[in-house]
């Protein structure tokens, strides 16, 4: 490896103007005559729209428009969609209810919208809306999964009746109850997902700008993926064809899934700013996105652990409840079957596995893909189930995940997943050397004395990455293709601009795709820029999630440098009046092996665009593109191990060391690598001991600001000790398998394993508070 | 409306605001100071975070009116021309940064812990002090390692002065 190639952790290109302040984030952003728009959302979760009386407020100086959501179904823009079709057991579709931008007739979540108000100031908004009179008649709502299955429970949609959208299962339910009737012992878990809002730092926003000569829209929105956004705008919501819309995603203060989605208020910009004829600029509040960002999670269920006399997993029973929230969202279906249900085998050799899942309507907000989605309620579950299984059986919880291990590879898993690689005994052992847990038991006993209960918890997860092949996902409901493009253009002075359609908010691609162009060409990064993140620029691209923007992303950038470098050494050979094949690509130079024959990779590109001594038959200039489709999804998996006390007096967590050991497959830049380690650890320490969207039983979130939702904090969390384990992803040429979402997948269950090791009850669910633990503890 | 009258930077301004502008609307609002950033409205995150005369205060929890014949030091305010500051450095070189949202807050912030605690912390005070400041990305490992390698470094460019 270069200084600056695979391997290097270079200090990130992007940072320069995010320490200084220079960062050019959604609401940074002014456009010439710009309004400001302002949502009036309901305060119920379940309730009919009788009237909307706007006169006292188009009255009020500074008010441009109040915009209603009958007047938005009335200009025929589209409901939102959820575009990944899931099919029942009985075979029936899945079964959804209307979701129109703004609610002409019925609210069902609180916080959905109602009507906008588009003023001068974004303060004359507010005090606008503030006058706008809407007339509810409440509707009785339910918030609670099991309680919306209920009969006589308040039905949210016409069309999915018992607020069932979907009854679906996956694999072999004889197998599965054959392995049962012959099992020695049977472990039974029930768990609770809680919960929880993404809350990126930064709040989603939007700047829609219509220009009527052109018939032409511009958005600026905070997007984790540009282009599906316009995609979807235009296929679906009738805002504008591809070709008359514009959207630029420029710096993104975090995603974390919750910015994947097109919301409401990016269409309703667009279709104001029409309207008035003016730009439109909608910058959300914190309060805003906790009732209107996608939330995550959410899943009740009841799972079953069939074992035979040597302690093997012979079958897996799985029965889950996933709250929707009031509509679908844009991949909702998707989360809690195919990104859920397929990880279920874990990292275990289990021949029969059966899951059910039913989808549910509630009068909250929506549920879709946060950081995992899926994969991360599947690793709880899994994990959970391992270690209540540890102890049932009384066998080490280190062990017992070792006397299953899948070992051998490709491994077809009973749930549509067929692993290609991985070493789970090698990242076991790193995790239990970095902890030193042949030495747990002495801590204990010391820890003990000292008057402290202290607990070890081990999580072996797996994750499927990439989300792709296209053909795959296809096959399985998307309505999408999953692939990945690229654009390489090299200047005639031999500088580089790569296009991507993978989007970086926070992900570090401005460095690490450098670092490929610095490994194969052995330019400096400083010769090479990366563009992405506007579809004007950028050909397409199918975004930033699932950590997929290296593993498909950065193998589009690198196909389409093959492409590149290929013709490149076509002009060199023809320059050196050599052939094609002796050309090797050194330190910036084309050289001719074995040889001091040279041209410089600048002279190469100059050559290309002045177009006066070409091969005969080239055609001038050098910038290639390529799209790139995996042939399988990418399995990172691994370790962690966390060792904690408990305070029996108060019940309050203290980490004593949580270690984690990745396999990642190859690394471009470990020291990003890491930070995305660290951010998915406190995301998952965070779900396992603080954070919680609360809901009361009328639907009202009691959860909707930082003041009631316990984000983790500095001092809530520990240093981590990280480690690598590789083994190559035979699925890319790169080898690589993404490292977004591990931290937050793999680490709930290390924490509650540890704490429920620590006191000495199993039954706990997330968060455990302080509060949840003593009440634990002393419960009888 | 009133005019506030104050020094950004080292720059002096005379801004005519509403009565009920926050600091964090003048500086971003009037003076497209858009460096600083809000991220909860409720002074939980820290986002915000610039110097008033010298100490760190959340800039959407204080007027702007309050803020007449301050100094105000944003983060557009604290390196010497090219010259990064010894805590943005730190923040770049620790990798104590991913989306950049909540870093200017945090890197403001950061300076007042190290002049108050005098340059002399250790893991436990940093994350205890970091307690107002939310970061989504990080974890906050890196971003308490850059801290206390900008007090090292902030202690020796201190002596060299």
């Amino acid at each position: 490896m270069g200084v600056e190639g695979i391997g290097a952790s270079v200090v990130r290109k992007e940072d320069k103007r995010f320490i200084t302040g220079k960062g050019r984030y959604v609401d940074d952003i002014k456009l010439q005559g710009m309004t400001h728009a302002h949502f009036i959302r309901s305060p119920h979760a379940h309730a009919k729209v009788k009237g909307i009386d706007s006169s006292a407020a188009l009255k009020m100086p500074g008010v441009v428009a109040v915009l209603t959501g009958q007047e938005i179904v009335d200009d025929k823009v589209g409901n939102l969609i959820c575009g990944w079709a899931i099919t029942s057991k009985d075979g029936s579709p899945m079964k959804m209810g209307a979701w129109p931008a703004m609610a002409p007739e019925t609210v069902r979540f609180v916080g959905q919208a109602v009507a906008v108000v588009i003023a001068e100031t974004k303060n004359l908004a507010r005090d606008a809306a503030e006058a706008v009179v809407v007339n509810y008649e409440e509707l009785p709502a339910v918030a609670d999964v099991h309680a919306a299955i209920k009969s006589g429970a308040p039905q949210l949609h016409p069309e999915a009746p018992g607020n069932q959208v979907y009854d679906w299962v996956i694999g072999d339910e004889g197998a599965t109850d054959a392995a049962f009737a012959k099992a020695a012992n049977v472990v039974k878990l029930d768990v609770t997902n809680n919960r929880l809002a993404p809350n990126a730092m930064e709040p989603r926003a939007a700047i829609a700008d219509y220009d009527s000569a052109e018939e032409h829209f511009t958005l600026y929105t905070t997007s984790q993926n540009p282009h599906v956004a316009r995609l979807v705008l235009s296929a679906f919501y009738n805002i504008a064809p591809e070709h008359k819309l514009r959207v630029i995603a420029p710096d993104v203060g975090g995603g974390f899934g919750s910015k994947i989605f097109i919301y409401p208020e990016e269409m309703v910009a667009l279709w104001a700013s029409k309207k008035v004829g003016r730009p439109v600029k909608w910058t959300g509040d914190r309060t805003e996105a906790f009732l209107t960002d996608a939330h995550g999670r959410d899943h009740v269920t009841h799972a079953e652990m069939a074992f035979d006399a040597n302690n093997k997993i012979t079958g897996l029973k799985v029965k889950t409840y996933a709250n929707f929230g009031a509509y679908m969202s844009l991949f909702s279906s998707s989360v809690p079957t195919y990104l859920y249900a397929t990880l279920l085998s874990g990292q275990y050799n289990i021949p029969a596995i059966h899951a059910e899942v039913v989808g549910v309507y509630t009068n909250t907000t929506p549920v879709d893909a946060y950081r995992g989605a899926g994969r991360p309620e599947a690793s709880y579950l899994i994990e959970r189930l391992m270690e209540t299984a540890a102890r049932q059986l009384k066998v080490d919880p280190a062990a017992l995940r070792r006397t299953n291990f899948i070992t051998t590879f490709p491994h077809q898993t009973p749930v549509i997943m067929a692993y290609d690689t991985g070493d789970f005994n090698a990242s076991l052992d790193a995790a239990m050397k970095a902890i030193d847990y042949a030495g747990f038991a002495g801590r204990k006993a010391k820890a003990k004395a000292d008057g402290k209960l202290r607990g070890i918890g081990v999580s072996c997860y797996i994750e499927a990455c990439g989300i792709a092949p296209s053909k795959a996902v296809g096959s399985l409901g998307a309505g999408v293709g999953l692939w990945e493009s690229a654009e390489v253009r090299v200047n005639p002075v031999g500088t580089i601009e790569v296009l991507t359609g993978s989007h970086s908010h926070g992900q570090g691609h401005e460095t690490t795709f450098c670092q490929l162009v610095a490994e194969r060409l052995g330019v400096p990064i400083s010769q090479v820029s990366i563009v992405h993140g506007d579809t004007d620029k950028v050909q397409f691209g199918m975004g930033t999630y699932g950590s997929r923007s290296a593993a498909v992303g950065l193998t589009a950038i690198l196909k389409a440098m093959e492409k590149m470098e290929s013709k490149a050494k076509k002009i060199a050979a023809h320059a050196l009046e050599a052939s094609e094949g002796d050309i090797v690509i050194e330190n910036g130079e084309f050289k001719v092996a074995g040889t001091d024959k040279a041209i410089a990779f600048p002279m190469v590109a100059l050559a290309a665009y002045t177009a006066h001594n070409l091969p005969d038959g080239m055609e001038p200039g050098l910038k290639e593109s390529a799209f790139y489709d995996p042939t399988n999804f990418t399995f990172p998996a691994g370790t962690y191990i966390c060792e904690l006390e408990v305070d029996a007096g108060t019940g309050k967590t203290s980490f004593v060391n949580f270690v984690a050991a990745d396999d990642f497959g190859r690394l471009i830049n470990p020291m990003i690598v890491e930070g995305q380690v660290h951010g998915g650890l406190a995301q998952g320490i965070g779900q396992a001991l603080l954070e919680h969207a609360i809901y009361d039983a009328s639907g009202q979130p009691v959860t909707a600001s930082f003041m009631d939702y316990a984000m983790p904090r500095a001092d809530d969390l520990p240093s981590f000790n990280l480690s690598h384990t590789t083994t190559l992803c035979p699925g890319n040429p790169l080898g690589i398998k993404g490292c977004g979402e591990a931290g937050a997948i793999g680490a709930s269950a290390a924490v509650i394993n540890a704490i429920t090791d620590a006191i000495g009850k199993n039954n706990l669910e997330m968060p455990a508070t302080p509060d949840r633990v003593w009440r634990t503890i002393h419960a009888a | 409306m009133s005019t506030v009258k104050l020094t950004v930077n080292g720059k002096a301004v005379a801004v005519d605001v509403e009565d009920r502008t926050l600091l964090v609307q003048l500086l971003r609002d009037h003076l497209n100071l858009t460096g600083t950033h809000v991220g909860c409205d409720t002074s939980q995150c820290g986002a915000c975070v610039v110097h008033v005369d010298g100490k760190a205060v959340k800039s959407c929890t204080m007027l702007a009116g309050q803020a007449d014949g301050a100094s105000i030091t944003t983060i557009e305010g604290i390196a010497k021309g090219d010259e990064l500051h010894p805590m943005q450095a730190a923040f770049r070189d620790n990798h104590g940064l991913q989306c950049g949202y909540c870093t200017p807050g945090m890197i403001m912030s950061a300076i007042d812990i190290v002049h108050r605690y005098g340059g002399q912390l250790d893991e436990a005070t940093v994350r205890h002090e970091l307690e107002g400041n939310i970061c989504r990305c990080t974890g906050y490992h890196n971003i308490v390692k850059a801290v206390l390698d900008a007090a090292g470094r902030m202690k020796v460019s201190q002596a060299a002065e």
